[in-house]
């Protein structure tokens, strides 16, 4: 226990924190609309994000960038965040409707029990992390410096970079434009309506087959952009990025309250802050160890999360 | 032709046609296959055949100690999965908890070896206890949640379990555990479980599993078995009908980490050697899938389950399809295998009868799409 370590440093250990919140946050959208809508955990929902960590790589790549090239101007920024981010979201998108039309629809046409979409959900993940695994040869992949992180604001002895930056109002604006998505459009009224009763949506004149591959494919737009946010947070992506990353979404959306999109949010900032304080305090290797117990605190005590599951209730 | 295959079908198939045989025969049969069982190890002596099953990249003895570990670990889970229903993913946990625990109380390199440094035979029943104490300290806040939660909450168990020996001082993380002791006993003043051989200690494993078999077959046919299938099929319905499901959902945790448990101290005996790395993640998703594979809620599925994911990665090793190695690609199969077994053959190789049916009945009540 370092708690001096922990008072010392309790600035940049937030503003890290959030930037970590806001990846996990849009990490932890998938899992939550998906929740939301079918009472599913999407186990593979890590590996549609891990695959969106390599799609921009590989763009990156085409472009003839690698880890140890120089950073480029402004004007190669934009570009390569813009296909980057593109790449990311395509992947991560034709990724998630892609499990969902091969596992998990066919299950529901036999109306299976829950357990068996919970298994099928973790044999795709297997799958897709294992072939990326033995693509990779296990080894991680370095990220091109596309954006240079460099200090632009210091308050006290804390200083906050031009990528925490670009990370937290990203995950924000996302966040806004799918809430009112789905708050708003025509299209988030279908997701609603299934999402509060599949049978009578159906009976209404929602194609529930076709809400359902939107929700897969949301989710899988916003992984993609957080794998880019990854990427270039952490600089390095290996085969097990997704998963371990997925947990921490996971818990965030029950931290927040599972189908609920604000709470995604919120749960995702508070876990990114409160991870960096249980590393400050106990040393990193703790960090995931740290949202697992949180997990299961708030399971115990409040399973419904902060802000209660509410993707299907009548007023969101 | 097709007639009579059809009718051999709709009579039950081969367990319709051993359930008509009179009880000598089955006892027959029964005694054949176990002792076909011990016999194994010998399997390259058989002709044609022989050569065929025996694994090439590994030594054979050893793979069979691997299986009969695998399908110990499959008959545990089942017991979870298969018979109460809940979803176990940390089940590697309690491997690694019985493998830990007789680490401590043997190994020389323990901080508790100047008061105890017992045989392995002591640690035994102590190590046992400790998988137990642990399914249930998981199980007591944790079942109470749905299903799914579950799920993910000993995922956390499993991986909470690998942290703390990966980081802690005292369980070592890669520097591990050397010199554990083997299971007692000499024949003709050598030791029975020796270093090289591997065998004994298959045939060890080979006790284990038909003890544990007897175990929970009766336990099944029990009013805790009865309990189970009522939770399975509807808990709520259950707990309505009397049936108290927590207690019983407890039951089910602590059996299955009590064989998980066997497993781990198993394991620990022969290989002499763990750390932190011995207890991967994926190795409790490997289990998982054997028991789906071969039929959850059937022992005879989970034991051929077992034996699969162990044999078939085993018997791959060495083998190459132009130039990748298919050991390589031995998780990834699996995934894949788990995916195409749950969408087309959902109870899976050797299906429980009553399990078989639960599925076919919810297919009848599908809604409109």
């Amino acid at each position: 226990m370092d708690f001096s370590g922990l008072i010392n440093d309790f600035g940049p250990l937030t503003v890290t924190g959030l930037a970590q919140g806001a990846i996990i946050a849009l990490f932890a959208l998938g899992y939550t609309l998906v929740y939301g809508v079918l009472r599913l955990i999407n186990f593979a929902h890590s590996e549609v994000f891990l695959l969106g960590t390599y799609a921009c790589l590989i763009v990156w790549g085409w472009f003839g960038l690698d880890q140890n090239s120089a950073p480029p101007s402004v004007g190669g920024m934009l570009l390569y965040m813009a296909v980057g981010l593109l790449a990311a979201i395509l992947v991560s998108g034709l990724a998630a409707l892609t499990v969902e039309v091969i596992a998990y629809r066919p299950l529901r046409r036999r109306n299976a029990p829950p357990l068996a979409f919970l298994i099928t959900a973790i044999g795709a993940s297997l799958f897709i992390s294992e072939l990326v695994g033995v693509a990779t040869h296990r080894n991680q992949k370095g990220v091109p410096p596309i954006i240079l992180a460099k200090p632009v604001v210091t308050i006290g002895d804390t200083t906050i970079t031009n990528l925490q930056i670009l990370i937290i109002v990203l995950a924000l604006v996302m966040m806004f434009a799918l809430d009112r998505f789905i708050n708003g459009s025509r299209l988030g009224r279908g997701i609603r309506a299934v999402a509060q009763n599949p049978d009578s949506a159906a009976l209404m004149g929602v194609n529930k087959s076709r809400v359902i591959a939107l929700v897969f494919l949301l989710g899988g737009l916003m992984a993609g952009i957080a794998a880019v946010m990854y990427d270039l947070k952490i600089g390095v992506t290996r085969y097990d990025a997704g998963f371990l990353l997925g947990i921490d979404a996971f818990t965030a959306a029950v931290l927040g309250g599972i189908g609920n999109l604000r709470g995604a949010l919120l749960g995702g900032l508070l876990l990114g802050v409160l991870q960096n304080y249980a590393a400050g305090l106990f040393g990193s290797q703790w960090l995931h160890a740290a949202s697992f117990v949180l997990l299961v605190v708030i399971l115990l005590f409040r399973p419904t999360g902060l802000l209660g599951e509410s993707l299907g209730r009548a007023r969101a | 032709m097709s007639e009579t295959a059809s009718s051999f079908r709709e009579n039950g198939g081969v367990r319709g046609w051993l359930g008509r045989q009179p009880i000598w025969v089955r006892w027959l049969l029964i005694l054949a296959g176990t002792v076909a069982a011990f016999l194994l190890p010998y399997a390259e002596h058989v002709p044609l055949i022989g050569p065929q099953i025996v694994t090439e990249g590994v030594d054979w003895s050893s793979a069979l100690f691997e299986i009969s570990y695998y399908v110990l670990l499959a008959l545990g889970l089942n017991v979870v999965v298969g018979y109460a229903g809940l979803l176990d993913l940390g089940y590697v946990g309690f491997f690694a908890v019985g493998a830990y625990g007789t680490a401590l109380l043997t190994s020389p390199d323990s901080i508790l070896y100047e008061d105890t440094g017992w045989k392995w035979l002591m640690a035994v029943p102590v190590a046992l206890a400790l998988t137990m104490v642990a399914g249930v300290l998981l199980g007591w806040p944790t079942l109470r949640l749905r299903g799914d939660y579950l799920a993910i909450v000993t995922l956390g168990f499993a991986e909470i379990i690998r942290i703390v020996a990966t980081s802690t001082t005292t369980l070592r993380g890669d520097r591990g555990f050397a010199s554990i002791p083997h299971p007692p006993g000499s024949w003709g003043g050598e030791p029975i479980f020796g270093v090289t051989d591997a065998i004994p200690y298959f045939w060890l494993g080979l006790v284990i599993i038909i003890l544990v078999i007897l175990g929970v077959r009766n336990l099944d046919r029990s009013r805790v078995g009865r309990s189970w299938l009522a939770i399975r099929e509807d808990e709520e319905a259950a707990e309505v009908m009397g049936v108290r499901t927590f207690k019983y959902k407890l039951w089910a945790f602590a059996i299955g980490a009590f064989i998980g448990g066997l497993g781990g101290v198993l394991f620990a005996g022969e290989q002499s050697f763990i750390n932190s790395q011995t207890f991967v993640l994926q190795f409790s998703i490997l289990v998982l899938a054997g028991v789906v594979m071969g039929g959850s809620g059937n022992m005879a599925g989970a034991i051929l389950g077992g034996v699969l994911i162990s044999y078939i990665p085993n018997r791959l090793r060495g083998l190459s399809v132009g130039d990748t190695d298919l050991y390589e690609y031995r998780f990834a199969l699996f995934g894949l295998a788990i995916i195409v077994i749950m969408v087309l053959r959902p109870q899976g190789l050797i299906p429980s009868r009553r399990r078989a049916m639960e599925l076919k009945d919810r297919e009848k009540e599908v809604a409109p799409q």
